[in-house]
């Protein structure tokens, strides 16, 4: 009963602090008011149900806390049960890999266009979370590195005719580059200062493009962008991209390649360090500039090779498609799938870009549900959905009795 | 040089500074307790404006005069973003108190795009034309060239609130509670402070200032959207950055400097680059003070 009681309550205060928003309609042109009522009504009876799951999710949470901190042995989580049983993992992987590779011949050029964009997505979300989720430096403007790819590629080839090929290179040093531009100056900060400035930082290259009219042109962009060739050879608008697809592929493995061996190196053993104790990291001899430093170059080069597949694909940019929101997409991507877990930021990229393409109907609520998201994952599950699966090391006698 | 020219740049630097500095305050008095960038503090800021143009706009149906409108508007507005900010830190803040920092910060992001879209999808995604509410002195008359009403009413407001504030701060039983929360909260807890309420009357306090912002900007700019609280929060959290985050007087200092920097530079170098002036000056702060003008540098504890 007194659950009852306490729902009720939530729900009248939800009612009273959605009213004005959710019910009141005001056009100040016409100067008419509409009244939605019947929103209220949905108000109150979602807010009494979702009290009660709220109140039973925090329940269990505590309850688990409780049973780590009592010693009992917690069930290994299924997905890591999954990647270390081999029968299971290989067999997947292999199904894995015929999908992708057969895709675009199955599938319609408007379908395979949506992979190579959840493949972008893998990129960018792999790429930050060497910033993010190995070495823990929150970065909010992680965006202005893949604009830089984007404007790299769309000025070289505007004013000098290079190539893709020739810019892919060219655009992932010039992202390391502003990477270590960003890095200088916020080396000393940590946290939430740093979120502040890199935030600020991507604004900021976001404004000078469109403000800087001689340079990039302003807020109409540049067109015309051609698409890459093989060798040479120009494909036509349909087989392009399939081309590009196949490109984004051998892109994303090239990536998940040097993410996963840079995650067990010796710098990927300091960046992990630096993110769990930066003055214990310190005293244990790390050079914790150069790791910062690298941890924000290597960051960015992902996100400026793929800023030149956005301008090849799309063949226009313009400083409208990178804004804030695109940072936190890339970002929430991240924290959905599991910080620091490269098969979770895989799945989150391909949950988070393609759930709203197949589901056009909830299109217009995409960025509603993934806030919503961030804050629930945040509270009840802060690791993902797939953990980053730690290394533990055990210590065994070597003597037995 | 042109005094005439030196002076409208200063006042309207005043005015944006002030507008600045109330928002800034809500981030400090939050930042100061729990340590957190409470990023949807400039959508409650937002939110504040379009209960304002709400409750406005149905008075003006039933036909009161400009300044009662003005004045319950602006109730309805500090009362609803009271409210709002009561929720969200019970919601996305409180279940979060003892994870690593970087937790309540991915959810302050989360919470708000949450309330971004939220007003987006319940209102609408265009600009919305916001009467002004303030009305044109006649004493005011012969300086109009220089300083309008509103933004004398906007620098005044500033004054009165910061003052109210200062006062709440160090004199009433509240004020001593959270000053003793955010210097220690295990032994302000020991002394029977009752912690979560302390916290949940900061949100309120700071939210309430924010709706206090977002109604005077409102009635100045002449139109609002559902975007309007991204840049006022990121400034005003440059702002408290700027003149110290956690302290007070810093808040208020730093968002005079960041009106004047912006006002000046728009005025003296160029006006494209409004925006880019806050960073700039943003990141030589962090990168020379980091500290902030007012603010002490803690040695940090191993």
């Amino acid at each position: 009963m007194r659950e009852i009681i306490k729902s009720f309550t939530v729900s009248i205060w939800f009612m009273f602090l959605t009213f004005p928003i959710m019910v009141i309609k005001v056009n100040t042109i016409e100067k008419t008011i509409e009244w939605r009522w019947e929103r209220l009504i949905f108000v109150g009876i979602g807010s009494f149900f979702l009290s009660f799951l709220w109140r039973y999710l925090i329940t269990r949470k505590e309850s688990g806390i409780k049973k780590a901190e009592a010693g009992e042995e917690i069930k290994q989580p299924l997905s890591q049960r999954f990647f270390e049983d081999r029968r299971l993992f290989f067999p997947a992987l292999g199904g894995v890999i015929i999908l992708t590779v057969t895709f675009p011949l199955f599938f319609s050029s408007y379908q395979t266009n949506i992979m190579t964009n959840a493949l972008m997505y893998v990129m960018l979300g792999l790429g930050l979370n060497i910033v993010v989720g190995l070495a823990g430096l929150l970065d909010l403007g992680y965006v202005a590195f893949y604009a830089v790819g984007a404007y790299c590629y769309a000025l070289l080839n505007y004013h000098f005719g290079i190539g893709f090929w020739a810019v892919l290179p060219i655009a992932a040093a010039m992202g390391a580059l502003f990477g270590i531009l960003l890095g200088f100056p916020v080396l000393r900060l940590r946290g939430d200062y740093l979120a502040i400035v890199t935030l600020g930082f991507g604004e900021m290259i976001r404004l000078i493009l469109e403000n800087w009219n001689k340079f990039s042109f302003g807020p109409s962009g540049i067109a015309n962008i051609p698409r890459p060739t093989f060798f040479g050879y120009q494909f036509s608008f349909d087989h392009s991209f399939i081309y590009i697809y196949y490109l984004m592929i051998s892109l994303t493995i090239l990536t998940i390649f040097v993410v996963n061996r840079l995650q067990n190196s010796r710098i990927g053993r300091a960046w992990i360090a630096l993110r769990e104790d930066e003055i214990a990291c310190q005293a244990m001899g790390i050079d914790i500039r150069k790791t910062k430093l690298t941890a924000f170059a290597l960051g960015a080069t992902w996100a400026g090779m793929v800023g030149v597949v956005f301008a090849a694909k799309t063949t226009f940019v313009n400083p409208a498609s990178f804004t804030f929101m695109e940072s936190a997409i890339i970002l929430s991507l991240i924290v959905l799938g599991g910080m620091g877990s490269i098969i979770g930021v895989i799945l989150g990229a391909f949950i988070f870009i393609l759930l709203p393409e197949y589901l056009r109907a909830i299109e217009e609520y995409r960025m509603l549900v993934f806030g919503a998201a961030m804050v629930v994952m945040m509270v009840f599950r802060p690791q993902g959905l797939i953990s980053n699966i730690r290394r533990t090391y055990e210590f065994r006698s070597s003597k037995k009795q | 040089m042109d005094w005439l020219y030196f002076l409208e740049l200063f006042l309207s630097g005043l005015t944006k500074g002030s507008i600045y500095a109330l928002i800034a305050l809500g981030y400090t008095m939050v930042y100061g307790i729990i340590q957190l960038i409470n990023f949807a503090h400039g959508e409650v800021y937002m939110i504040g404006a379009f209960t304002g143009l709400i409750v406005a706009s149905i008075l003006t149906l039933l036909g009161l005069n400009t300044l009662s409108i003005l004045l319950l508007a602006s109730m309805a507005a500090i009362i609803y973003s009271a409210a709002y900010g009561f929720t969200i830190e019970k919601i996305a803040y409180k279940p979060l108190r003892q994870a690593p920092r970087l937790s309540p910060l991915i959810s302050a992001i989360g919470m708000s795009i949450f309330l971004q879209n939220y007003v987006m999808i319940a209102q609408t995604s265009d600009f919305m034309p916001f009467p002004s509410l303030i009305p044109d002195f006649e004493f005011m008359e012969p300086y109009a060239h220089i300083i309008g009403s509103p933004e004398l009413v906007i620098i005044l407001t500033t004054m009165v609130v910061m003052i109210f504030l200062t006062v709440l701060i160090k004199f009433t039983r509240i004020g001593k509670a959270m000053r003793a929360t955010a210097q220690d909260k295990g032994m302000a807890m020991l002394v029977g402070v009752n912690i979560d309420r302390v916290i949940s009357m900061t949100f309120i306090i700071g939210t309430a200032l924010a709706a206090v912002g977002g109604i005077l900007t409102a009635c100045h700019v002449g139109q609002i959207n559902f975007y309007i609280g991204f840049l006022a929060g990121l400034k005003a959290f440059t702002a408290a950055v700027l003149g110290g985050i956690g302290s007070i007087p810093g808040a208020v200092l730093g968002g005079l400097v960041l009106g004047l920097t912006e006002s000046f530079g728009t005025g003296y170098i160029s006006s494209d680059y409004e925006d880019v002036f806050a960073f700039t000056l943003l990141i030589l702060i962090l990168i020379f003070r980091p500290a902030g003008i007012l603010g002490r540098s803690t040695t940090q504890k191993v």
